[in-house]
């Protein structure tokens, strides 16, 4: 080991001595671009931190402030991972609201609710990852862009939950499955856990094994994914499921919250979701990206809601504020990338 | 080209397998018929009930997308069914303007004797309404208002400024009865765009002011539970006390007593709107903190029934002077208590 580094060392070393100091910068750059920019968005998060604690000294910092920005981050958190793993493989899903909106209306169908949590648990999940499988299979097999076959899925499936909760607000009464969800744990609330399971599952996912592999390849060059022995749509057909089994669980946070299923659950969380991921430095083309990144995204977006409620302001504001960071993070970016290609 | 087209066809099937795989589903689970118990609506009494001259009613509305809009259409349609002497044509609802615009036309054509029309934009819809009246068929133009009244020949609705303001008198006087000194009242408003949800907020302000108070955390969620659930959670952070809290909408509501709940506080009490069956159930059980909603009732469809149905009569209403019915009629947004709340089970709606 130590022979052939320093094998190699003297080989890559010899030719600009003068100039060894910014060569030096770049390729740290260029290999860990999306490092620095994670730095920068997490310094974003901190700036509004400190412009939460500076407004609201006596609420911000408290532990129920905290623990309520992390319950309202972790539906759409949830979700924005299965998004992430959509958009790494260089698809899009626009249907995740709906998908959630239609699992927690199942969920909470009296017929469901009868047979106790458990089933409803199941309901959630399975139907998630049904309708993510449909549009997986659609976009591999029936080889419908990725765009047309979720915006189906986005108005049937939002459709399909408003027929079957005859678009009446469906309060859950099963108090087993309240008291487990809007429960705590060791003194967190469930969801947060939750939260925090499927963040991590997700990045063992992505970043530790094989699945996480192959969804970088099929992202970042379809062809040469197909080439080196990736069945490519199977593997597709598989991501699109990991993003609506991740509506399946955000659907019972959603649930478990609001105590209601209702066909109007997940409202514009397809947008939410890619703008966490598209400012967490995920390439909207594919093939690079990350969840910590994504994770941020979520959290700046779910903290800036607070201080503005905490500090009574309006919502319209908030918006604007929101996509101004959007277009912000997504000029650096482009900034970075382009440094990462002046480096290679 | 015999490739393409195969492909097509197969994905055509495709698509056809996937959407009636989930009708089949939708209607394996679809509990539609528990949940929509009788729709109750208020009762009409009164030699105006007996039955009189045949009259057929044409009835738009848009499309039932949430509680109270499905309580509306729902209202008109058993509430026509009470009359033996009225035949009742609905056109399907729709968000879409041009679409209803399309839709009065076929009523109209259809010569109906008078047309019941909530329209989905008032502004866009004045000239259908208009074109209606030229015909000669009177138009009951039910809570989103046409433009001029030369689009209608009555108008029913309900009255959101009071709503605001008999949430606001509701809740100074609590206040005051229990001697609260400079209190902290909330609002968790609607969609902020609405011109309802402006006069709604406008009136509770007002009120508050004439009793030397004022509206302190005010938030806007979008008339989901989900929303109400959200912008409460942040809310309750931002105030370590409260003393009142006004939601605007019941069917939110259920998400705002879920934040209220998941945040363990008492400390206040609430006071909803519109009025649906499950606030009215809580407001009787008085087990937690909601005290009472301000009405802002969906039987203003089941009324505009019976009012088309004596415009086609050439009626009026029973106790007034008047020979004809009113131009303008405005619901009274009651607010029910735990006092009052089974005088007014009959209109709660399911949200």
């Amino acid at each position: 080991m130590t022979k052939d580094s320093s094998s190699v060392l003297p080989e890559a070393t010899p030719a600009p001595p003068p100039r060894a100091a910014p060569p030096a910068a770049k390729p740290a750059r260029g290999r860990f671009p999306v490092d620095a920019r994670l730095a920068g968005l997490f310094g974003v998060f901190v700036l509004l931190c400190v412009v939460g604690w500076l407004t609201r000294p006596d609420a911000f910092f408290t532990e129920g402030n905290l623990s309520t920005v992390l319950r309202l981050a972790a539906a759409i958190g949830v979700v924005s991972v299965g998004m992430t793993f959509v958009i790494i493989s260089g698809g899009i899903d626009l249907s995740v609201g709906s998908i959630v909106a239609l699992s927690s209306v199942w969920a909470t169908t009296l017929a469901t609710q009868s047979f106790g949590p458990l089933v409803m648990v199941i309901c959630a999940l399975a139907v998630g990852l049904g309708c993510g499988l449909v549009n997986g299979v659609l976009v591999a097999y029936g080889r419908v862009v990725p765009f047309i076959a979720t915006l189906a899925m986005y108005a049937s499936a939002r459709g399909l939950a408003e027929r079957i909760s005859g678009r009446n607000t469906q309060v859950v009464r099963q108090s087993g499955f309240l008291a487990f969800f809007r429960g705590d744990l060791l003194g967190i609330p469930v969801l947060i856990w939750m939260f925090a399971a499927v963040f991590v599952a997700g990045w063992v996912l992505l970043n530790r094994t094989t699945f996480g592999r192959r969804t970088f390849a099929v992202g970042g060059n379809t062809e040469a994914a197909r080439l080196a022995g990736i069945r490519v749509k199977r593997h597709t057909a598989l991501v699109y499921g990991v993003a609506g089994l991740c509506c399946g669980i955000a659907a019972l946070m959603v649930v478990a919250r609001t105590t209601s299923g209702a066909s109007t659950n997940g409202l514009y969380y397809e947008l939410d979701a890619i703008a966490a991921v598209v400012i967490g430095g995920t390439l909207l083309s594919g093939g690079r990206g990350t969840l910590t990144g994504t994770l941020i995204g979520v959290l700046i977006f779910t903290v800036l809601g607070n201080i503005f409620t905490l500090n009574n302001l309006d919502t319209d504001i908030q918006n604007i504020a929101k996509g101004a960071i959007i277009v912000l993070a997504v000029l650096l970016q482009f900034r970075s990338r382009r440094r990462a290609r002046r480096s290679t | 080209m015999p490739g393409p087209s195969s492909l097509a066809r197969r994905r055509f099937l495709t698509g056809g397998a996937a959407v009636g795989a989930g009708a089949l589903l939708a209607a394996c689970t679809s509990n539609e018929s528990p949940q929509s118990a009788p729709q109750a609506v208020a009762g009409t009494a009164g030699q105006n009930a007996q039955p009189g001259k045949h009259v057929t009613i044409g009835f738009s509305a848009p499309a039932a997308d949430h509680g109270w809009m499905a309580a509306m259409t729902k209202n008109a349609r058993t509430q026509a069914g009470r009359f033996s002497d009225v035949t009742f044509t609905a056109t399907e609802g729709t968000n879409d303007v041009n679409q209803q615009i399309a839709q009065v036309e076929t009523l109209i054509n259809q010569k109906v004797d008078v047309l019941v029309i909530l329209p989905f934009d008032g502004k866009a819809l004045t000239q259908a309404g208009q074109q209606a009246m030229d015909a000669g068929i009177p138009v009951v133009n039910v809570d989103r208002v046409f433009d001029t009244p030369l689009a209608y020949r009555t108008w029913i609705g309900g009255d959101n400024y009071r709503m605001g303001v008999n949430a606001g008198n509701y809740i100074a006087a609590e206040l005051k009865r229990k001697g609260v000194a400079s209190p902290v009242i909330g609002e968790v408003a609607g969609i902020d765009s609405l011109p309802l949800t402006q006069e709604r907020s406008q009136g509770f302000k007002d009120a508050l002011a004439k009793n030397g108070f004022r509206v302190g955390p005010r938030v806007s969620a979008q008339f989901t539970p989900e929303s109400g659930e959200q912008m409460t959670a942040n809310l309750l952070q931002s105030a370590s006390k409260l003393d009142a809290l006004w939601n605007h909408d019941d069917d939110q509501g259920i998400g705002v007593l879920a934040a209220i709940d998941s945040a363990r506080r008492s400390e206040f009490f609430l006071v909803g709107g519109a009025g649906s069956r499950n606030m009215m159930d809580l407001v009787k059980a008085d087990s937690s903190v909601i005290k009472a909603t301000v009405l802002y009732s969906p039987s203003m469809a089941s009324s505009a029934i019976a009012l088309a149905r004596l415009l086609g009569q050439g009626k009026g209403i029973g106790d007034l002077a008047e020979h004809e019915i009113p131009a303008t009629v405005t619901t009274y947004s009651a607010v029910v208590t735990k006092e009052n709340v089974d005088s007014y089970a009959d209109v709660a709606f399911d949200s």
